[in-house]
This record gives C-alpha cells, sequence and structure tokens, in this order.
C-alpha cells in the first residue's frame, strides 16, 4: 500500500526541497550535472525509502534515474522472473510502464513478438505463474482473448506479454515462456483453425 | 540445469560448424511465404555462415501474405500517430520477411519452379539442404455429382481472384445472374469469402483488393449467402476474431436457427476443454437471440448446420451452370469429443444459388521424387525430416531434405504458426549437422546459388531478385496511390515480368 503512495510521494518532495543546495550536496555521489533534471529527496526518507525497494535504488539507481523529461518523473523498476522452456530464471528489472514484452527484448530473452505487440498474434504468450499475480492484472480484452485463443499451451492464467505492463503492484511476478515447439509433434494434437 | 548446459553447447557447436568449414553449409529454401521466411531467417540465426536461397514459382515473394490475407481484414490500425509504425500484421510481416531477404547471406529468386525449372533431384545435388516450404495450392475436393459445372469455385480460386494472384485473375466468377451464393464450410477462409461477398463496396474500395474484383463486387446481385457445415456449431472451424467480424457488417442480417445451437452431451465436453469453440458458440447464440432486422437493401447472413452437401443441379435456363446444391441432413454419431461425425439421416433439402464456394481445405501438390501421403496431403515427416514413405519408421531418412509450413502440418495454422513450426524444421536441421548425419554431403563443397544460376541461365530462365520485386512493390504503390488505395496489384504474368524485368 505505501509503495503506491511513493511514487507521489517523491515528485511531491521533488517541487518542495528542490534546491540548488541539494543539488550540490548530491551531485558528485550520483554524477547529476543538470539542476532540473536531478532529483533527490532528503537523506532520512531515502533511507525508509531504501528498506521499502530493496536495494533497487542502490542497484540501479532507478528510483533516481534522470528522464529526459524535466526530471520530476521517478523511474520506478519492478522486479520480474522470466523462467525459460528448460527452467532457467531470468530475473530482469522492469520500469513501470514497460511491456513484458518491450522488458523481455530489452534483456534478451527469449520471447517471440512477431506482431510487435499489435495483438494481432500469440507468439508472446506468457503465463503468470503466482495466481495472486495474475489477479492484479486487468481483465483481457476480446482482441487479446481472441489471440490468445490460438496460443500454445494455453493456461488458466496464460496472457500476452505485450499487454502486461509494469506497475508496482507486480513487483516480484515470475511468467514462464511456454515451450511451444515441444507442443508441436506430441500425439493428440489438435490442428488449430486458420 | 544439465540439459541447458548440453543444449547451449549443441548450438555454439553446430554453429561453429559452419563457421569453421572452409565451405559454408549451402541451403535453398522452396517457398516465400511465412514457412519459406522464417526457416531462412532462422537457419541463418543458428547457423552464421550459411548461404540461403529462397525460390518462388511466383515473381512476387511472402506467399499467402500477400495473396491470402483479405483486403479488408481489419488489423489495419489507421490511428496511430508514429508514420513510421507499420499498419498492420500484413505490413509487420512483409518487413520482417524484407530484412531475411536482404541478409548479405540470402537471395530471393523469383520465377523459378520447383518440377519445371528445376527437379527435386537436381536441386538436392546443389545444396547441402532443401526445404521444402511451398504450401498448399489446390484443394480437396467432394467427389460428389455436378462438382464441375460452372459456378462452382473452391474458396482458394476465389480468393486468388480478388488479391490479384495471376493463376486467380482470369476467375470470372458471375456475380450478376444470381441473388444467393452458398459457401460450403465454416471455417476462417469460408467467413473471410462471406465478407467480402458481403462487405459494402464502398469499404473495399480503399483496400488492395484487385479492381476487377471490385467492378465485379460492385455490380454483384447477391444478396444472401449462406455458411454450410456438415456439423454443428460445437465443430465450426472458425476462430472468434473472424466471427465477430462478419456478425458486425454493416447492413446484414444475422440468421441462426436456436435449434441448431443445442448442444449433445459430447458437445459440452468438446467446448469444456476448449477456449476457442466456446467463444465461438457464445458469440453464434448471442447473434441467434437478436432480433431479426428486415431493412431495404439489406443483405442476409445464413449460418446453416447439420447439411451435407449429396449434389450440385443443374440450371434449366443456363445448361452448364448451377442452380442450387441438394442437401442431406445429418446428425452427430460418436460418443467421445471430438470424435463426432456427421451421419445422414435420409432427410434432404436444397438451396437454390448460382454461385458456389467450397471451403473445405486446402490441398498440397506433390512434386516429382517427393514422398508424399497421399491420404494426408501432406510429406511424410519426423519433426521436419522427410521420410522415405509413408510407414511413419523415423529411420528411413530423405538425407538434407526437410519440410516446413502446411506441407508439413496440413493447412491449418496462422501467419505465427509457421514461426514455430520453422523452428523445430531448423532444430532438426541443426542436430543433423551436429551429429555427423548431413557429414557426408556437408564435407563437400556444394554448387549452391552459383550452380542453381548457371543451371536456370542455361535454360532460359528469367529469375526475379528481390530488388526486381521492389520494382513491381514500388509500381503497384504508385498505382494505387492515384486511387486513394495502398496500391493497385499488378495481377498478369505479362504485367508482372514487365514491372521486374525490364
Amino acid at each position: 500500500m505505501l509503495s503506491s503512495r511513493l511514487p507521489r510521494l517523491g515528485p511531491w518532495i521533488a517541487k518542495r526541497l528542490f534546491t540548488r543546495n541539494y543539488a550540490s550536496i548530491y551531485r558528485g555521489r550520483y554524477n547529476q550535472s543538470t539542476r532540473n533534471s536531478f532529483l533527490q529527496p532528503p537523506a532520512f526518507q531515502q533511507l525508509s525509502l531504501n528498506k521499502l525497494y530493496n536495494g533497487a535504488m542502490i542497484g540501479k539507481h532507478n528510483f533516481l534515474s534522470t528522464t529526459s523529461n524535466e526530471g520530476n518523473e521517478q523511474k520506478e523498476t519492478i522486479s520480474v522472473t522470466f523462467v525459460d522452456k528448460d527452467g532457467e530464471e531470468q530475473h530482469i528489472r522492469v520500469p513501470v510502464g514497460m511491456s513484458m514484452l518491450e522488458a523481455a527484448h530489452e534483456n534478451d530473452i527469449e520471447l517471440e513478438g512477431a506482431c510487435e505487440g499489435s495483438l494481432a498474434c500469440s507468439t508472446c504468450h506468457v503465463i503468470v505463474m503466482d495466481v495472486e499475480y495474475y489477479n492484479k492484472l486487468e481483465d483481457p480484452t476480446d482482441e487479446e482473448n481472441d489471440m490468445l485463443d490460438l496460443a500454445f499451451g494455453l493456461s488458466e492464467t496464460s496472457r500476452l506479454g505485450c499487454q502486461v505492463i509494469a506497475k508496482p503492484e507486480l513487483d516480484g511476478i515470475r511468467l514462464a515462456i511456454p515451450a511451444a515447439t515441444r507442443n508441436f509433434a506430441v500425439d493428440g494434437y489438435v490442428p488449430k483453425p486458420h | 540445469m544439465q540439459n541447458v548446459v548440453i543444449l547451449q553447447a549443441r548450438k555454439w557447436f553446430s554453429r561453429s560448424l559452419s563457421s569453421f568449414s572452409s565451405n559454408p553449409l549451402k541451403v535453398c529454401v522452396v517457398g516465400s511465404g511465412p514457412a519459406g521466411f522464417y526457416t531462412a531467417e532462422k537457419m541463418l540465426k543458428a547457423h552464421q555462415q550459411a548461404q540461403v536461397d529462397i525460390i518462388d514459382r511466383l515473381p512476387t515473394p511472402f506467399g499467402l501474405v500477400r495473396s491470402g490475407v483479405a483486403p479488408d481484414h481489419p488489423e489495419t490500425k489507421s490511428n496511430s500517430i508514429e508514420l513510421t509504425l507499420p499498419e498492420n500484421l500484413q505490413q509487420i510481416v512483409i518487413n520482417q520477411f524484407s530484412r531475411v531477404a536482404q541478409h548479405e547471406q540470402c537471395s530471393f529468386l523469383g520465377n523459378v519452379t520447383l518440377g519445371s525449372s528445376i527437379s527435386l533431384s537436381e536441386l538436392r545435388k546443389l545444396y547441402h539442404v532443401v526445404v521444402l516450404a511451398y504450401g498448399a495450392e489446390s484443394d480437396r475436393s467432394l467427389g460428389i455429382p455436378g462438382e464441375s459445372l460452372k459456378g462452382i469455385y473452391s474458396a482458394r480460386e476465389f480468393v486468388w481472384w480478388y488479391n490479384g494472384h495471376p493463376d486467380g485473375r482470369n476467375l470470372d466468377p458471375d456475380l450478376k445472374n444470381t441473388d444467393a451464393a452458398v459457401i460450403l464450410g465454416q471455417g476462417n477462409v469460408a467467413l473471410d469469402v462471406a465478407r467480402i461477398l458481403l462487405r459494402p463496396t464502398a469499404e473495399l474500395a480503399t483496400t488492395d483488393i484487385a479492381n476487377y474484383a471490385l467492378a465485379a463486387l460492385e455490380e454483384s446481385s447477391i444478396r444472401k449467402v449462406y455458411l454450410v457445415g456438415r456439423r454443428g456449431p460445437a465443430q465450426a472451424a472458425c476462430t472468434a476474431k473472424e466471427l465477430r467480424e462478419i456478425l458486425g457488417i454493416r447492413n446484414v442480417d444475422i440468421s441462426i436457427q436456436e435449434v441448431d445451437l443445442r448442444l449433445t452431451p459430447a458437445d459440452e465436453e468438446e467446448l469444456k476443454s476448449n477456449r476457442i469453440k466456446r467463444r465461438v458458440h457464445e458469440l453464434l447464440s448471442k447473434a441467434a437471440a437478436k432480433p431479426r432486422t428486415a431493412g431495404l437493401n439489406q443483405r442476409e447472413l445464413h449460418f446453416v448446420f447439420f447439411r451435407k452437401p449429396d449434389s450440385f443441379q443443374e440450371s434449366e435456363d443456363r445448361t452448364g451452370h448451377v442452380s442450387g446444391v441438394h442437401f442431406e441432413k445429418t446428425v452427430l454419431k460418436g460418443d467421445g469429443p471430438g470424435k463426432q461425425i456427421a451421419i445422414g439421416t435420409g432427410e434432404f433439402e436444397d438451396i437454390k444459388c448460382g454461385l458456389v464456394l467450397k471451403s473445405i481445405g486446402y490441398k498440397s501438390v506433390p512434386v516429382d521424387g517427393l514422398p508424399f501421403d497421399h491420404k494426408k496431403g501432406i510429406v511424410p515427416n519426423f519433426r521436419g525430416r522427410v521420410l522415405s514413405d509413408t510407414s511413419g519408421d523415423p529411420t528411413l531418412l530423405e538425407e538434407g531434405l526437410y519440410v516446413c509450413g502446411w506441407l508439413k502440418r496440413g493447412p491449418t495454422g496462422i501467419v505465427a504458426t509457421n514461426l514455430h513450426c520453422a523452428e523445430e524444421t531448423v532444430l532438426s536441421i541443426s542436430e543433423d549437422i551436429e551429429k555427423g548425419m548431413l557429414i557426408s554431403s556437408a564435407a563437400l563443397p556444394k554448387p549452391g546459388r552459383e550452380g542453381l544460376l548457371q543451371l536456370l541461365q542455361d535454360r532460359d530462365v528469367r529469375i526475379v531478385s528481390f530488388s526486381d520485386w521492389e520494382k513491381i512493390d514500388s509500381e503497384e504503390k504508385r498505382l494505387g496511390s492515384s486511387r486513394n488505395k495502398p496500391r493497385e496489384k499488378l495481377s498478369t504474368w505479362d504485367e508482372l515480368h514487365k514491372a521486374a524485368l525490364e
């Protein structure tokens, strides 16, 4: 619950406390040069935020990183784990607002996206491994359901990776990439319509 | 974990095999549709030094992505603000395939026909690996009386006709002497052709539909279209998206008998485990429950179930022309879900019509020297490796010969299905290389592209390269722009050759 208020807290603090003095104090540590793109809450609040984000800031400075626009936005990231068809896990950080498909591609994770996220295929099909996370997602639209119909290895918690957008509630989500090719020559395979 | 390590090692090994050898892997892919291009793409990715040639009998690449996608398919998202964003799946896939064709080690060779420009055995001598991905260009037939009457076409031919395929150009279907069309089959292709017959032509005028087809449709007197299936709604082969699309066409009254929507216990089982069928049944039920609207200029779409075509009736006024279809009513027999078949009841019914489109499935065409399963209409294979006969024995392999796409799986699936299909075939190829099964031929350098070009030159075959295709492409776009269409397809062999080769 607190985590959903933090994104609003940051900019609020920044607007009230941001001064040239602060900028100069932290410049050395964070290597920021322009005033407008720098954002830093006061130290005591930073400590508590640290605990909540479990090292997210320390790890990648994403919470405090610059953005190309005016700098009053924070780039929050969440932790996402992809489990590929061989069972190998890859832990990545995904900025809020980015789709899982985009995030996979940025991290060289082998998730196909034949239609480039335009809801015209099902190759970015992922299985949400924990049902609590699945329930936190918005219901799929008719268009997404149409494409999910055609996905290999469809499950009760399947979604299209291009339609799952990172938000703070999804921190820690685990997504399995189904083994499409294995489903292929299985006995009793029902041909899909075209 | 150990499996992963082994898998990675194998990947590295097969990649390096091609790069260490002083003679690179030479691959020929026959067919430039999705199966062909996805195979080429994945081969190039897995074998960094391979040379891949894609041949096609047409001067235009992309197979059904060019000639099979309905012109009005609303994947077109024209409210995208970025001008560089491709408008639809068709365009995205074409861009992707174009990038493959323009890869340094890849060549597209159009106007080259397997079986006439070059035989399969000649091709296998020129290349280490030959992958057949030429799809299914024929049709299943019903084998009932009257099938050769005029006015009866396969849906495949009709699609080729309105999509400007040079082999469909001269179909010339008569849409003016009848008010009814019967479509046999209820898959997505059946829905496509029904939609083209019913859609207001103003909506078609700004698509890339062939201009002669648009003209014919503008003069069409067809007001009633029947989509007829042998079995019930739970067995209809269409998918939710396409069904929703056709149920939403303007000024079309939908007719579905509620009694047909009743489900047998086996039907219920089938729907329980099959999302697609469940959603299709829901859509049909909703449509059946809607009140009928009888307006002026309304066209009608009738979903007819449990009717098996028994024979075609000849017109008394126009000899040699179809005037109706004689159907036998059916019931479903068989207890297992997915195993229900239509059994005739001995009761008959006629539907009068002047146009019949058979949409009961495509069929592949064999070539000399290619093992073929005539029953299934595919090449016998094991994960893409061609088998020498139809016994199913996976040890009787045709060395260096593989299949992908409809020729491998039968005519089902969507564009993206071929992505997974290509992955499997390329994996089989990589495994075979690594296991040394191709070593005997892989160790010898093969003539590959040079050999093919020489042979074709000797036979006076004018090859159409990818940049020649780009000339066709620009010309089509240029012609289209003056008519407010994305392109005006060149649909005769002459026009295509002229644009490409002059």
